[in-house]
């Protein structure tokens, strides 16, 4: 372990969120709010970081596999704890549990929250609270990699923090390419910000200019802060489509925009995770729809039917969580499709989170190859995604996240049920914070409820299972394992 | 460095390619490697490179490589046939320009011929290109390693200091004394160990050093600290492939007398087809008794060149322990270079360095055209030293000033300034002056511009 060349790195990002944290400040002054509790975690983060960095080893600066992962979860678990100061400092949030719980679940891009009642809160705290989503979507190490050239070694670190089963770069350079992904995820959030403003013009909606910028971070980022307890049911029909269709596009594969931009239309068409992702959250909503109007007594027609269950749907499969309505009071076939929605997730190489539609695929396809193999014992199949062979490392690796996903799973809830809540909120609980979606299906941790019933026990899980879920896992497993710390293991 | 990355994609992720892809990723360069294997591109997986699985011949792969749009396309796969029709394909496709490895001597005159209908930027010869460079250290046999500057005006030798010498314990400042008009500007010392060295440096046997000089100046040098300078008679080539017929070519061109030893019967009649005046020896290298009845001993150079670079070090340590002759010894693989480095070897040739260090020189003179200006470049040592050419240009901050007022980076010598084909060796009241070349010794690496050497 190259411990000097972490701390380092850790120097950098601490410098990163301090930077970051002067963009609350600005809120703060504009709004007449004390900037005290801010200002003193840009003080320990400028002043750790600085130091830290001093520490970078003058020969030995190799970055192997082990460095990488342990970089990663590293960096995520200190970002949380200082990102975690301001809301305790300030005493807008009295324990530093919760706290912590809320930064996770911001950095995550999970949008679970502890608080009753976001509006309480000042607007720099609430700006910082959604800004965390914008950070963490597309990853705080990417933006690292834009801005500190580091060697040819760190292409560990992007394949540590990037969702999906397999890395490809867009450009050879992979600095370059952490800038193409930057620069997608701006234009997209600077998009919506403004069709909500063309809305405003328009007379379609009145949201004001603090609500845009804090519901487009938690949209790019699939997020899902809202400001009030309300969620998104204040807004109007017209911003809530706006949602819809910016939430639907940020689960999308981002190298799939940078296609559109090279003009390399044909690889978008052929692209067949985005076809899968397409024809599940259509048919999700078609389902979903055609249950509660035959239900009845849900929505009174079914234009409104479809333009909530869209919402619900976009929200739930890029695994943001804003809610327009409160889905927990649904029937039980189509909180199960939801559920379903929560595992699968958004496209690798988006900010959402789940198991990601890719790797079902890919599960998929090998268990059904599985199947014909036994019937043609002498039958030999490559598997191929978009025409192009698997490796088999690649189908191991999904199955083996897999089954690391369901023992975290089972283990999460197991730990969840000592709480004594029921089974249904613990499972959507887990299910809600593993896959970074927020809101539950059950009516505690429903869009209107909040996790503050849980104990500290279950938050310290549930903050686990949103890191656990942001980094696919396998980073935060190498943490826990004692080899990894040996000098020479 | 970032203005002036090119695009570049290597098709074939074998030796040369995947060196290339280092050194050429290392250089600031935006590289795509394409290869059919994806085992094969498991060895760049950890370079800051793009991989694309695919018959690099195929249209399909060139374009997902970017070929299009690429400034140069390189191609190294195993056979020349493919390299050429890669390269014809990425012609057509619109790269700006190609290289081909094509290493079959019986096609050189035909490429030559059609170089330009193919659109071919540069045709390599590995073994050629290797062969070449072991001939220019045999007609010098003191040093170990030779480049040269300026069109072979100016030479960088490199040359490993014997027990004994007049130069074990002399100060760098002592040695001009001397009159030699030779600049020491690299000293390797033992497997690690790299310096530039000021005037209060101490050599000592054993030391490894590189000087700039002109030709002549570099056989005065030797003759005044009694090394014997005199070209090499008597040749044994152990070994009798490509690397071995060209280096024979040359030798006999040269007026040497050449002996090859082959242990193949059919490999042994081809060559003594293809060169009359050498004598081919059908038998084992690694035969103590043969060597011995073909005179190892009073052999002037011995150059073990083998497919196996186990056999090469032995048959090179033998050859050492028995005979006065200058060593060279080929060895293929690039790893455990500290163990081959701490071995008296003679001259340690690796044939895919060679091959990328062309290519590499090859980039660099594009990139000028693009806005650098560095005319040379030569890797010291591996990675930790190296030997630039610049041209100054009316625009150069440098020029007009006399050294002594510069204030130079650290560990950065002057090695010789070339004005208009005459050769100084620098002192503190030279100055640069537009339309020179000046050869600069540096640990440094990335530097793109002449006025880089200030501060």
């Amino acid at each position: 372990m190259n411990y000097r060349m972490i701390l380092s790195l850790l120097g950098h990002i601490l410098l990163i969120i301090s930077a970051a944290l002067l963009l609350p400040c600005i809120v703060a002054l504009c709004y007449g709010e004390s900037v005290l509790a801010l200002l003193v975690t840009v003080g320990i983060c400028t002043v750790t970081g600085t130091a830290l960095i001093l520490l970078r080893p003058k020969r030995n600066r190799m970055m192997h596999a082990r460095e990488g992962f342990v970089m990663v979860s590293l960096s995520w678990i200190v970002i949380s704890l200082v990102g975690a100061l301001p809301f305790y400092i300030s005493g807008a949030i009295p324990s530093y549990v919760d706290a912590v719980f809320e930064t996770v679940s911001g950095f995550t891009t999970t949008g679970a929250s502890i608080l009753n009642a976001p509006e309480a809160l000042p607007h720099c705290l609430l700006f910082w609270r959604s800004f965390t989503h914008w950070l963490g979507g597309m990853g705080v190490l990417v933006f690292m990699l834009a801005v500190v050239p580091l060697s040819g070694d760190s292409i560990y670190l992007l394949r540590a923090e990037s969702p999906g089963p397999s890395v490809g770069k867009m450009v050879p350079k992979m600095r370059t390419s952490a800038l193409i992904l930057y620069a997608i995820y701006f234009v997209i959030t600077l998009l919506q910000i403004l069709a909500y403003r063309i809305g405003v013009w328009c007379g379609w909606g009145e949201i004001s200019v603090f609500d845009s910028f804090c519901i487009a971070f938690g949209t790019a980022g699939t997020g899902g802060f809202s400001l009030t307890s309300a969620g998104l049911a204040a807004y109007s029909s017209y911003e809530q489509t706006v949602t819809t269709v910016f939430m639907l596009m940020c689960g999308v594969n981002f190298s799939i925009y940078f296609f559109l931009i090279c003009r390399k239309f044909k690889l978008v068409w052929k692209n067949s995770e985005l076809k899968a992702y397409l024809a599940i959250a259509f048919s999700a909503i078609a389902i979903i729809t055609l249950n509660l109007m035959l239900k009845g007594g849900y929505f009174t027609n079914v234009r409104a039917a479809i333009h909530h269950v869209s919402f619900t749907v976009g929200s739930i499969m890029t695994t943001t969580g804003y809610g327009t309505v409160d889905f927990s009071l649904w029937p039980e076939f189509s909180k199960a499709i939801l559920i379903v929605l929560m595992i699968i997730g958004g496209c690798a190489g988006s900010t959402s989170g789940g198991m990601k539609v890719s790797r079902m695929m890919i599960l998929i396809k090998s268990a059904r190859s599985s199947v014909r193999h036994m019937l043609h014992p002498h039958s030999v199949e490559v598997m191929t995604m978009d025409g192009k062979r698997v490796d088999r490392d690649v189908i191991d690796g999904s199955f083996a996240f897999l089954a690391v996903y369901v023992l975290v799973a089972v283990f999460s809830m197991t730990l969840l049920s000592l709480d004594n809540l029921g089974a249904e909120t613990s499972v959507s609980a887990v299910m809600a914070t593993l896959n970074n979606i927020g809101p539950g299906v059950s009516s505690l941790v429903g869009p209107c409820g909040s996790f503050s019933v849980f104990s500290d026990l279950s938050k310290v899980v549930m903050i686990a299972d949103m890191l656990f879920g942001r980094l696919e896992l396998f980073p935060m497993i190498m943490l826990l394992r004692p080899t990894t710390w040996r000098k020479h293991g | 460095m970032g203005d002036y990355a090119m695009r570049i994609v290597i098709i074939g992720a074998g030796k040369i390619g995947v060196t290339l892809a280092d050194q050429l990723a290392r250089e600031g360069h935006e590289i795509t490697v394409v290869d059919r294997a994806s085992a094969m591109l498991e060895q760049v997986a950890t370079l800051d490179v793009m991989t694309v699985e695919g018959n690099g011949i195929s249209i399909e792969a060139q374009v997902e490589a970017g070929v299009p749009n690429a400034d140069l396309a390189i191609a190294v796969m195993s056979t020349d046939e493919q390299n050429l029709l890669a390269c014809l394909i990425a012609k057509k496709l619109g790269v700006g320009n190609t290289i081909a490895r094509v290493r079959n001597p019986e096609y050189s005159t035909g490429i030559r011929m059609v170089k330009d209908d193919l659109g071919l930027s540069m045709a390599l010869n590995p073994e050629l290109a290797s062969a070449s460079e072991i001939a220019r250290i045999l007609r010098t046999p003191a040093a170990i390693k030779i480049d040269t500057f300026s069109k072979g005006r100016v030479e960088l030798h490199k040359f490993r200091i014997p027990d004994g010498s007049v130069l074990n314990g002399m100060q760098l400042m002592e040695l001009g004394k001397l009159q030699t008009g030779v600049l020491i500007c690299v000293v390797e010392r033992g497997a690690n160990d790299v310096f530039i060295p000021s005037g209060s440096f101490t050599l000592l046997a054993g030391d490894r050093i590189s000087f700039v000089a002109k030709p002549k100046t570099a056989y005065k040098f030797f003759h005044k600290i009694g090394v014997e300078t005199n070209p090499v008679k008597r040749v044994l080539l152990i070994g009798g492939g490509r690397i071995s017929y060209y280096l024979a070519r040359q030798m006999l061109d040269f007026g040497a007398n050449v002996k090859i030893i082959e242990a193949n019967r059919a490999v042994c009649n081809e060559l003594s087809e293809r060169l009359p005046d050498a004598t081919i020896i059908h038998g084992d290298g690694t035969n103590e008794k043969l060597l011995a009845e073909e005179g190892l001993a009073r052999m002037d150079a011995v150059a073990t060149l083998t497919g196996i670079d186990e056999e090469n070090v032995l048959m090179s340590l033998y050859a050492r322990s028995v005979s006065e002759a200058k060593i060279i010894t080929k060895i293929n693989r690039t790893t455990f270079s500290h163990i081959i480095k701490s071995m008296d070897l003679g001259s340690v040739f690796h044939p895919r360095y060679i091959a990328a260090d062309h290519i590499v020189r090859y980039v660099r003179a594009m990139q000028n055209s693009l806005g650098s200006n560095v005319e040379t470049l030569y890797k010291i040592v591996g990675n930790k030293a190296e030997a630039l050419e610049f041209r100054a240009t009316a625009k150069s901050l440098v020029c007009g000033k006399p050294l002594m007022e510069l204030r130079l980076r650290p560990n950065l010598l002057i090695g010789a300034i070339n004005r208009g084909g005459k050769i100084l060796t620098p002192a503190g009241r030279d100055t640069i002056e537009p339309g020179d070349t000046v050869i600069v010794v540096t640990s440094a690496t990335g530097l793109n511009d002449l006025d880089d050497i200030i501060r």
